[in-house]
């Protein structure tokens, strides 16, 4: 079998899954600043995926793509430390507002530049939206069929894969055709770590624009060591109608976002001690509540 | 025409709660716009499936019928759905923010060109000011859910393209009969008008599926445990308290995450939702996405460390302590007291 073509779609995303006091300001709003930036930790677990195919078909390459702004590339940068072969990083202004139909074909339009795929993975949500739709749009807008809450990858080949789907009350096996869409839940494999000589091999990869804005100290390695371009990719690099991307390629809108306030209850508050317990449930039961 | 619709879930014959529940909630909206409620179903053995759907007052049900159409898979369910909404037009499709609805609903949304909103908490009709287009809207579906974290509710909305689409998780809607004697129109659907071999090409090789072993939607009493439980260990005491009143134990999405407990107890936006005439909140923060799962309880009683915790602000009975002393002290004085 001659190695498989992968694109993993990747997410940068802010770290939502512990928002504690130092993200809300004091006005109540949300403190984006204060949320690191992460690699969205689906699609570390569609990655892994990715990354174990290349392990057991030679010739099989990984290349990222994530939509976003400039600092993105860092994710590029992190999956070539794990062992991706290359990465695209799409970004442009006329992307900003986008829904995930939006999102979606611009992604699908990016994949169209990137020459022929066999097999895409992405996690199957991302954090802060936590939607899970990009993936199946993704799919619809290819035309490719699509396999979702895959927890591994079971077999492959130049035709199929055949994949094992966690659902809500059991299991499942699929096989379907390539070219296909794979998207991986949190109960798949964890993401292998950086590897140390990638790490070193990489650690200077860096799109066209973060170049611009570097010290002139490590320009010429990037005419000598050409896999330390990241590829960028704008509006203009793909074939895209202008009316479809960004807001006004966004059905859904935000009409109205408000602030969770706690409204404060009268609670009683009581002692982890034996008396305070025990009127607690002599209370509770006389109100039926229990017993 | 312009009606509300609402895909049905179904395996072995038997529609799905959640879907059910949409379909109440469905009739709540079609009410309010004054149009009709219709469903979709799609499976096989599907003879007198309309009799678990009308009684929520449904005035149309369109059944797919075909032994190639379940188990699912995504391309025969949504090419079946995407030229049943470009034929009827609906103005808002609902599905359950299931494994299946999250599935199909993106991707018919896709083909359709409409916005999709996942996990919805609450569904109201209203309307809507584009003051920069001077344009007004009447009668728009507001999608509403927590996001960022859950930090924030935001209110969804689609002013233009159609259907409005929306997913929402079980346990979110009530379920509840209209009228057991409702009836209305079945419209069986010709398959072959629909799909084509090409839907086919993803297969399902190998099932299990496990019968739900817990059903926390329905216990009366739950003693849930959070991330401040501290191990599957310490859990053994929740699970004594639940058995000792006759209850069920819960969890937040931490400590199902951390492997304390299994996801089926999860409770929270992206778990079960439950109304509980008692919750017991052990060692549980209580973000929005966890409250948003149980803040209907009639009484909460919430035992925590951290006297800043969210979850206490919406509690009754608020316990300073550790889990690990509160919870032997609540089972000693409940057998004392009841003895």
């Amino acid at each position: 079998m001659k190695g498989l073509k992968i694109i993993v779609l990747a997410k940068q995303v802010p770290d939502t899954r512990n928002v504690g006091k130092d993200a809300m300001k004091a006005d109540g709003t949300v403190n984006r600043a204060a949320l690191p930036a992460i690699f969205n930790p689906e699609d570390l677990n569609a990655l892994e995926q990715a990354l174990r195919l290349k392990d057991r078909y030679p010739g099989t390459t990984v290349s990222l793509l994530t939509m976003g702004p400039g600092r993105a590339a860092e994710i590029i940068r992190e999956g070539l430390y794990r062992g991706a072969d290359d990465g695209v990083l799409l970004t442009d202004r006329a992307f900003a507002g986008s829904d995930t139909l939006a999102t979606s074909y611009a992604l699908a339009q990016a994949i169209k530049e990137m020459g022929e795929v066999d097999l895409i993975i992405a996690g199957r949500q991302a954090i802060d939206g936590d939607t899970a739709q990009v993936g199946p749009q993704v799919a619809e807008k290819l035309g490719f069929p699509q396999v979702t809450y895959v927890e591994k990858i079971v077999d492959a080949d130049d035709k199929y894969v055949t994949a094992l789907r966690r659902l809500e009350n059991g299991v499942e096996t699929v096989k379907a055709p390539l070219p296909l869409v794979l998207t991986v839940n949190n109960s798949a494999a964890p993401c292998r770590t950086r590897n140390a000589t990638l790490l070193m091999k990489y650690k200077h990869a860096r799109t066209v624009s973060e170049r611009q804005e570097a010290s002139e100290d490590y320009l010429y390695l990037y005419d000598s060591r050409p896999y330390l371009n990241i590829r960028e990719m704008t509006v203009n690099d793909i074939q895209a109608e202008p009316e479809q991307l960004g807001l006004s390629g966004s059905p859904t809108k935000v009409k109205k976002i408000e602030n969770v306030v706690l409204q404060a209850k009268d609670a009683k508050v009581l002692k982890p001690v034996d008396n305070d317990i025990d009127l607690l449930m002599k209370e509770l039961i006389l109100s039926h509540t229990i017993g | 025409m312009n009606n509300v619709f609402v895909y049905c879930e179904v395996e072995d014959g038997v529609v799905a709660e959640v879907s059910q529940e949409l379909l109440t909630k469905g009739r709540s909206l079609a009410n309010q716009l004054k149009c009709k409620l219709e469903a979709v179903v799609i499976g096989k053995g599907l003879d007198g499936v309309e009799n678990q759907i009308f009684p929520y007052g449904a005035d149309v049900v369109h059944i797919a019928d075909d032994p190639r159409l379940e188990p699912f898979t995504t391309l025969p369910h949504a090419t079946i759905l995407i030229k049943l909404f470009d034929k009827e037009k609906p103005q808002i499709a609902l599905m359950g923010a299931t494994p299946i609805g999250r599935d199909l609903g993106p991707r018919v949304s896709s083909a359709l060109h409409s916005g999709l909103t996942a996990d919805c908490t609450s569904l109201e009709i209203g309307p809507h000011e584009d003051k920069k287009e001077g344009k007004t809207y009447e009668n728009l579906l507001y999608q509403i859910r927590p996001a960022f974290g859950g930090n924030i509710i935001a209110t969804i909305i689609n002013p233009d393209c159609r259907p409005q689409m929306a997913t929402v998780r079980e346990g979110v809607m009530k379920k509840e009969i209209l009228n057991p004697e409702y009836k209305g129109k079945v419209r069986k659907l010709d398959i072959a008008q629909f799909v084509s071999d090409e839907d086919f090409v993803v297969s399902v090789i190998e099932r299990h599926m496990e019968k739900k072993k817990v059903n926390i939607k329905g216990a009366p009493i739950i003693v849930a445990g959070g991330y401040g439980v501290g191990s599957k260990e310490n859990f053994k005491l929740l699970y004594e308290l639940a058995e000792v009143l006759g209850g069920e134990v819960g969890a937040s999405r931490a400590a199902v995450d951390s492997g304390y407990v299994e996801h089926e107890r999860q409770i929270g936006q992206t778990g079960v939702t439950v109304r509980p005439k008692l919750y017991i909140a052990c060692g549980i923060s209580g973000q929005v996405q966890h409250r948003a799962g149980m803040e209907e309880s009639a009484q909460i009683i919430s035992i925590n460390t951290d006297p800043d915790a969210p979850i206490n602000s919406i509690a009754d009975y608020v316990i300073h302590g550790d889990v690990g002393e509160v919870i032997p002290k609540m089972i000693r004085f409940y057998k004392s007291n009841t003895k």
